[in-house]
């Protein structure tokens, strides 16, 4: 993927938003500027933000790195090694090699370890950007290989024992209530048409409202002006939970996002997208 | 609202998912799959580890969505409506001020609020309304501009105001809203102050 010049105009699109959703706090202001944001990605798919993170990704994946000082052209991401285009369609899905189900970047951290030689306790350290950085590079190759699916339909078929468990465990996760507020992921996103301040909450317990958004994700977050995953985003809930962070590509974070995807199952994926 | 809610369940159960389909994981393995995966906060374990479990209300609450049968119902409302502890001079009334600065403020017990710099706040705007003047409100619960106006600024409204903020599951057990006062994130006297803001004749709310 080669941009030609439009890094330049999606520069000017950074520019533009960034007076507004960075300088001051404002949900109002923020809504105005992805407004305009999203009027703009309608006349230029192109000039998403989150793509030049897609590129980025393509380069990390096919550059040898690492202590073994290999790119990940061997890391098989369901559908033999190498194989990137449709593979995010199908997952979470069962890995033997690994004996678990593995959602897109448990499963790059997986390759990342195992065929790079990288330290996985280093890479699940600080594994989500704070806000204005850009995202991280297992991130970045994420965005990535999410984007190689995009306009495909979400298909994951959760048959094998191993992931029907995991959707499972996912939905009881999803019900669960602890924490010193008492919240589950219900009590945010199990209403239609429900906001917390002004940010508009997805309807996750419905198919119709999970299909409507998780193929979005990876997205560019507009008020923190980065690429944000599904990793970082359930994150994100989870700080507003009052509880710690989730650990990446463990099995709570895996199985809510086999939750949340066979809800979304037959959706759009747009990958990446764009969020306020 | 009870009946709504059932009926939204009903509703629920005519157009389930396919995960929906499967078998409930043992509760068990649910703990587990928490407890491995929750590992990481800014403050001793002490402070969070107990936060990774649920308490039995939490636990009759998620099994149900949210709705279980009468009896469990009124099991909740009795055990939370004894965690309520009351002002001793029988005052309920702090300052609406103060109030509407804890209503304001989501400050408190998250990652990054460690170690702390403020006291803790109750969000409730998060999912109320409550000052006209205040637009960025949320709506997963009810407005409640006017508040103490429609109640007449009756006393004993006063007194389930507070006990709703002390704890909301003692009124309407499997609420979505927080207890406040029984888990500790709010003091007293904070809760008093919410309770100025809701039924002072003063406050915002009442404008
Ligand atoms: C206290 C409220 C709250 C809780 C509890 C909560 N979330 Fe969220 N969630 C939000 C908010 C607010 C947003 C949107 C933030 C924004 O607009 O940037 C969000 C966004 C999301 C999104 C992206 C939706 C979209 O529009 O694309 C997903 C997916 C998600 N949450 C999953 C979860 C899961 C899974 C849990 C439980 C582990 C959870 N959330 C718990 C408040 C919550
Ligand atoms: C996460 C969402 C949430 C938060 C935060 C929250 N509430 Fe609520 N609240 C609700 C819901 C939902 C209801 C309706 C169900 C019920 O009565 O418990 C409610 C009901 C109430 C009621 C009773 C309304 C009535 O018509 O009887 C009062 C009073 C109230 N809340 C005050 C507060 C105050 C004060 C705060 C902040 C300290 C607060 N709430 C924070 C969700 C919330």
């Amino acid at each position: 993927m080669t941009f030609g010049f439009r890094p330049l105009l999606v520069a000017c699109a950074i520019f533009a938003l960034g007076s507004s959703a960075l300088a001051q706090d404002s949900d109002a202001a923020t809504e105005k500027a992805i407004e305009k944001y999203r009027q703009m990605l309608k006349e230029d798919p192109w000039s998403n933000p989150g793509l030049l993170d897609a590129d980025r990704g393509e380069g990390l994946w096919t550059s040898a790195r690492g202590p073994k000082k290999v790119s990940l052209e061997q890391c098989d991401l369901g559908k033999g090694p190498g194989n990137v285009e449709g593979a995010f369609a199908e997952l979470p899905r069962y890995f033997a090699d690994a004996d678990r189900v593995m959602d897109v970047e448990t499963r790059i951290l997986w390759c990342m370890e195992k065929l790079q030689g990288f330290d996985r306790a280093e890479l699940i350290k600080r594994p989500h950007p704070g806000g204005g950085q850009p995202v991280k590079e297992l991130g970045a190759i994420a965005t990535y290989v999410a984007s190689k699916s995009s306009g495909m339909k979400y298909s994951a078929k959760f048959d094998q024992p191993k992931e029907k468990e995991s959707v499972a465990l996912g939905e009881a996760l999803f019900v669960r209530r602890s924490g010193p507020f008492d919240f589950a992921c219900t009590t945010c996103h199990a209403a239609p048409n429900t906001r917390i301040r002004l940010q508009g909450l997805a309807h996750l317990s419905n198919p119709e409202g999970a299909r409507k958004v998780i193929g979005e994700w990876p997205a560019y977050r507009v008020s923190s002006t980065h690429v944000m995953t599904m990793q970082h985003r359930l994150a994100d809930c989870f700080w507003q939970m009052r509880l710690p962070e989730p650990e990446l590509g463990s099995d709570l974070t895996v199985a809510l996002i086999s939750y949340l995807t066979s809800q979304a199952k037959g959706g759009d994926i747009s990958a990446p997208g764009l969020k306020r | 609202m009870r009946i709504i809610a059932i009926s939204v369940v009903a509703l629920a159960l005519l157009t389930a998912s396919p995960a929906l389909a499967q078998q409930k994981p043992d509760p068990a393995k649910v703990d587990a799959a928490v407890k491995a995966s929750l590992k990481t906060f800014p403050a001793p374990p002490e402070v969070w580890q107990p936060r990774l479990d649920a308490d039995e209300t939490m636990r009759a609450c998620a099994a149900s969505d949210n709705s279980p049968p009468k009896a469990v119902v009124d099991a909740i409302a009795k055990r939370e409506r004894g965690s309520i502890e009351y002002p001793a001079d029988g005052q309920f009334i702090g300052d609406w001020k103060k109030g509407e600065a804890t209503a304001q403020s989501g400050y408190g017990l998250r990652s990054t609020d460690y170690p702390a710099t403020r006291a803790n706040g109750g969000n409730c705007y998060a999912c109320h309304q409550l000052s006209k003047t205040e637009v960025s409100y949320g709506t997963i619960g009810p407005s409640l501009l006017g508040y103490g106006k429609l109640r007449e600024f009756k006393a004993d409204e006063v007194k389930i105001a507070y006990e709703k903020v002390y704890n909301s599951h003692a009124a309407f057990p499997c609420s979505l809203m927080p207890r406040f006062g029984s888990n500790k994130v709010l003091t007293m006297d904070q809760i008093k102050d919410l309770v100025a803001l809701l039924m002072s004749k003063d406050s915002p709310v009442n404008q």
